[in-house]
Formats: structure tokens, sequence, C-alpha cells
């Protein structure tokens, strides 16, 4: 067996070996690259920028800790970018683990200095409303009242009590939804209930693997931006001027994308040698 | 009257939600409510169904000591301590520093993200095999592959930075993303929402009965 037919035939094991390094790493080093933003980050960015302090923005976090990498760091900046425009937040979630992200992104941002001095109180500045089995009829029974989709908080708190819930009945109350997704129910859901029925004005954070599906919706402006995985994220970060996680994987997620495209370039011309030997 | 009334149902609702959409003021809107409130309390009986369901076929499976018994053990062990600690946590379970969380955080956590990491190498080696150049089909995908993966990450910026705006590798992987891959993403909406649609009225009409279950 010849060199090439050898390569074609190599043990994947080789190349787990390579995704492995590639990606552990740059881990260990902490290089600042350049991240270029795009458009449809720039649209979210924009979004809650022209929010008047005082706006209410609503989070749902539909993921669970297998998406975390790319979608925690959105939530983390995002989070960040609402509380220092002094914005009121409502988190939420479709999955039964997305309020313990919330919880989670919300102990990193508490903690943050330039947060930590608004000295943000629970229950008037922000809430987390826990979860409510259902998937999208959720969210459309939010669409009429957000008070019978959610009858307590997280914590089992009446609505009614809660100082930041009681002028906010349904989506008209609120200014700006931004979903957090990994699958469903997720940003689909929310774009044909939330934005097409009640008017909402939604952004969304996706996975990478994700993020092709929800373009179409992106062009007809159903979606005022989209985050779509790690880069998204990086983008955001590098837009709110607070480089952090996403910024610093970045490197790490480039060299990983080189290998791989290292192993489909030696593939093809393998490919191709061995195709020649066989015709000739 | 076992299949007469889960279809008449069906169909009320079906229709209710359908006219609802298009005249969104009562009766119709009260009825909506009324139903998205019904299909909330059935979605949370389904999570302890389904769990019940886990439960019973993993026992099962413990005692009569089938094939892969052992993971059932595992199954049944983190189910009791979730519930156990839950409960003893009362309300405030998922707060950072509880019992609860410590075992979300420590055990869950790194369980799903082993899951979602493992996939970087399956598409690691999946790539290696699947993009050649065989045909020109097999190639446009290769090269579309080739830009979005590169065009995605820094890398691709520095690669490129020294052409013109507009023809650098992240504008090349914007533009295969924003019109053929939109497009092609249009398509396929299209084609599943048409197949919900009808799938949907015979479902409502009470042609298409399966998911009543039974023969």
């Amino acid at each position: 067996m010849g060199f090439f037919e050898r390569l074609l035939k190599i043990d994947r094991r080789i190349i787990f070996t390579f995704i492995a390094v590639a990606i552990a790493l740059p881990l260990f080093f902490n290089v600042s690259m350049y991240v270029e933003t795009t458009s449809e980050v720039v649209g979210i960015f924009s979004a809650v920028d022209s929010l008047s302090p005082g706006s209410k923005v609503l989070i749902s976090f539909d993921y669970d800790p297998g998406s975390m990498p790319e979608l925690q760091p959105m939530a983390e900046s995002f989070l960040r970018h609402c509380f220092s425009r002094d914005l009121k937040v409502i988190l939420m979630g479709l999955w039964p683990q997305g309020p313990l992200q919330a919880n989670w992104a919300l102990d990193v941002i508490l903690n943050d200095p330039d947060i930590k001095v608004k000295n943000l109180k629970y229950g008037v500045d922000y809430v987390n409303l826990g979860y409510t089995a259902g998937n999208e009829v959720v969210i459309q029974r939010m669409g009429s009242d957000i008070h019978a989709a959610f009858p307590v908080d997280y914590y089992g708190t009446s609505l009614d009590e809660i100082p930041l819930m009681r002028g906010v009945r349904n989506f008209n109350n609120i200014d700006f939804v931004y979903n957090l997704s990994a699958g469903y129910p997720g940003t689909m859901e929310w774009v044909q209930f939330a934005a097409d029925r009640f008017h909402a004005r939604l952004g969304a954070g996706n996975t990478a693997v994700q993020a092709p599906l929800m373009y179409p919706y992106l062009g007809k402006k159903q979606l005022v931006g989209i985050l779509g995985g790690m880069k998204g994220a990086a983008e955001y970060e590098v837009l709110a001027q607070r480089p952090a996680r996403a910024v610093r994987y970045m490197f790490g997620q480039g060299i990983s994308h080189a290998v791989v495209i290292f192993f489909v370039i030696i593939g093809n011309l393998a490919f191709f040698a061995t195709r020649k030997k066989k015709e000739s | 009257m076992r299949r007469e009334v889960p279809l008449l149902i069906c169909a009320i609702v079906g229709f209710t939600l359908i006219i609802v959409y298009f005249v969104p003021h009562p009766p119709f809107s009260d009825m909506r409510d009324l139903f998205s409130d019904w299909f909330s309390v059935i979605a949370a009986f389904a999570i302890y169904l389904g769990i019940l369901n886990l439960l019973k076929n993993s026992v099962d499976k413990v005692f009569r000591k089938r094939s892969g018994w052992g993971f059932s053990i595992v199954i049944i062990a983190g189910f009791v301590l979730f519930v156990f600690i839950g409960l003893y946590e009362g309300s405030d379970f998922g707060e950072i520093g509880t019992r609860y969380y410590w075992l979300y955080d420590r055990i869950y956590f790194p369980l799903m993200a082993t899951m979602f990491a493992i996939l970087a190498f399956f598409i690691g080696s999946a790539s290696y095999r699947a993009f050649r150049a065989r045909n020109v089909e097999a190639t446009v995908l290769l090269l579309a592959a080739f830009f979005v993966m590169l065009g995605r990450v820094p890398i691709g910026y520095y690669l490129t930075s020294w052409l013109p705006e507009g023809w650098r590798m992240g504008d090349v992987a914007n533009a295969i993303m924003t019109y053929p891959q939109m497009a092609g993403q249009r398509a396929v909406m299209i084609g599943i929402a048409l197949g919900i649609v009808s799938t949907s009225l015979r479902i409502i009409l009470g042609i298409e009965r399966t998911f009543l279950g039974g023969e």
C-alpha cells in the first residue's frame, strides 16, 4: 500500500489526537485575536443600545449545559450590556435547565465590579420567572397574559407581589426579547409566536450548528439580529468593549478549524493522487 | 367512544387555534387561553409520565439483569439523588451555593459538556472522509465549507486582511450564509411548512388517526 493509500485510510484516532491538541493547547495561551463584527450582531447590540433606561428586556434561556461554551458567554455579555444601560431584565426558560443557566450568568455578572456598584435588587431590577412546561404554547400564553403562563417566579413568589412584574402583562409591555437557543423549543418558536403573532422585537443567540437555520428570519426582519456560535459571542464582547471568554476562546477555535481544513486538504490530495494512479 | 372523543377534542382545539389566528377576539381568544393552560398542564403530566416510564424500564432492566443493566443503576441512583437533594433544598434549590446546584455544576454540567465536546472529534473525522471533490456538487460543498470555516474565525481575517474590503474570507463567508445558504434554508422551510399544514389538516379532520395509537 502506497503513501497516499495509507493516508486515505488514516486511523481516526490520529485525527482525534490532532483535534484534541488543537483545542486544548490554545487554552493555555492568552492570545488576543482581532474579531470582525458582522451586521447580524450589530443589529442586536444597536437594538439594546437604543433602549432607554428602565426599559424591560425578556431573556429566555432555552438550552442546557451541553451548549454552555457557546451560549453562556452570549448570556453574560448580553446581561452585562443590559445592566450597564440600567434596563430591567426578566429571565425565564422553556427548557427545565434554563433558569439554572440564568442564575449562573447572573452570578457572574452581578459580581462584576462595574455592575456590583449599581446594587441591583431582585424583583426590582431583575427577576427569574423559572420554567413552565408547554414549549411554544407558553410563548402563546405569554402573549395574552404572562402572569397566567408564570403564576409564580422561580422561588415561588407570586408575580403580583414582584414590583418589576406589576406592570408587565404581555409582550406589549416588553421592549425587547432575547432568546438563547440550542434547539427545540427555541428561536424558531419565538419568531413564530412572539415576533409574528404578538409583534415582539426579537433577537437571538444560537449555537453555530443552529444559526444557519435562522437566517431566513433575519432576512425578513423577524429577527433584529443573531449571535451565531462562539464567534457571535466574541463579536458582542468586542462591541460592548468588554472582551471576555468568547474572545479568548477564538484562538482555540481558529486553530481547530485550521486543523480540520488541513486534514480536508491532505485528504483531497490523497484522493486525487490515488485516483490518477488507478486511471493510469 | 374511546376514539371519537379524542378526535372531537382534537378537531375543536385545532379549528379554534386556526380561527383565533385570523380573529384574535373573544370568544376565540378566551378559548385559545383556556386550551393553552390545558396544554401546559398536560405537558407537565407528560414529564412525570416520561420520568416514571424511564424509571419503570430501568428498574425492570436491573431486576431481569438485561444487557446494560449497570447503566440503569446509574439512572436510578442519579434520579433518586437529584430528587432527594432537590426536595431537601426546597424552593431555593436552584440558588448558587446549594447542594442541588453543586450536583448540577459538578456532575450534570461536565457530563453534558463532555457529550457535546465529543462532536468536535467526530466533525473533524467526518470532514476528512466526507469533504472530497468527487464531483461538481461535492466540490461546491467543499469550497463553501472551506470559506465558511475559515471566514468565521479570526485566522480567516489574518490570511486575507491584505485584500480589499468585500473580498476577504469573512466577506465571502457572509455572502455564502446570506445568499445561497438562506435561499436553500427558505426552500427547505417552505417544504416542511407545507408538509406540516397538510398533516395538521389531516389530523384535525380526523383522516390521520395514528396519533391515537392502537390498531
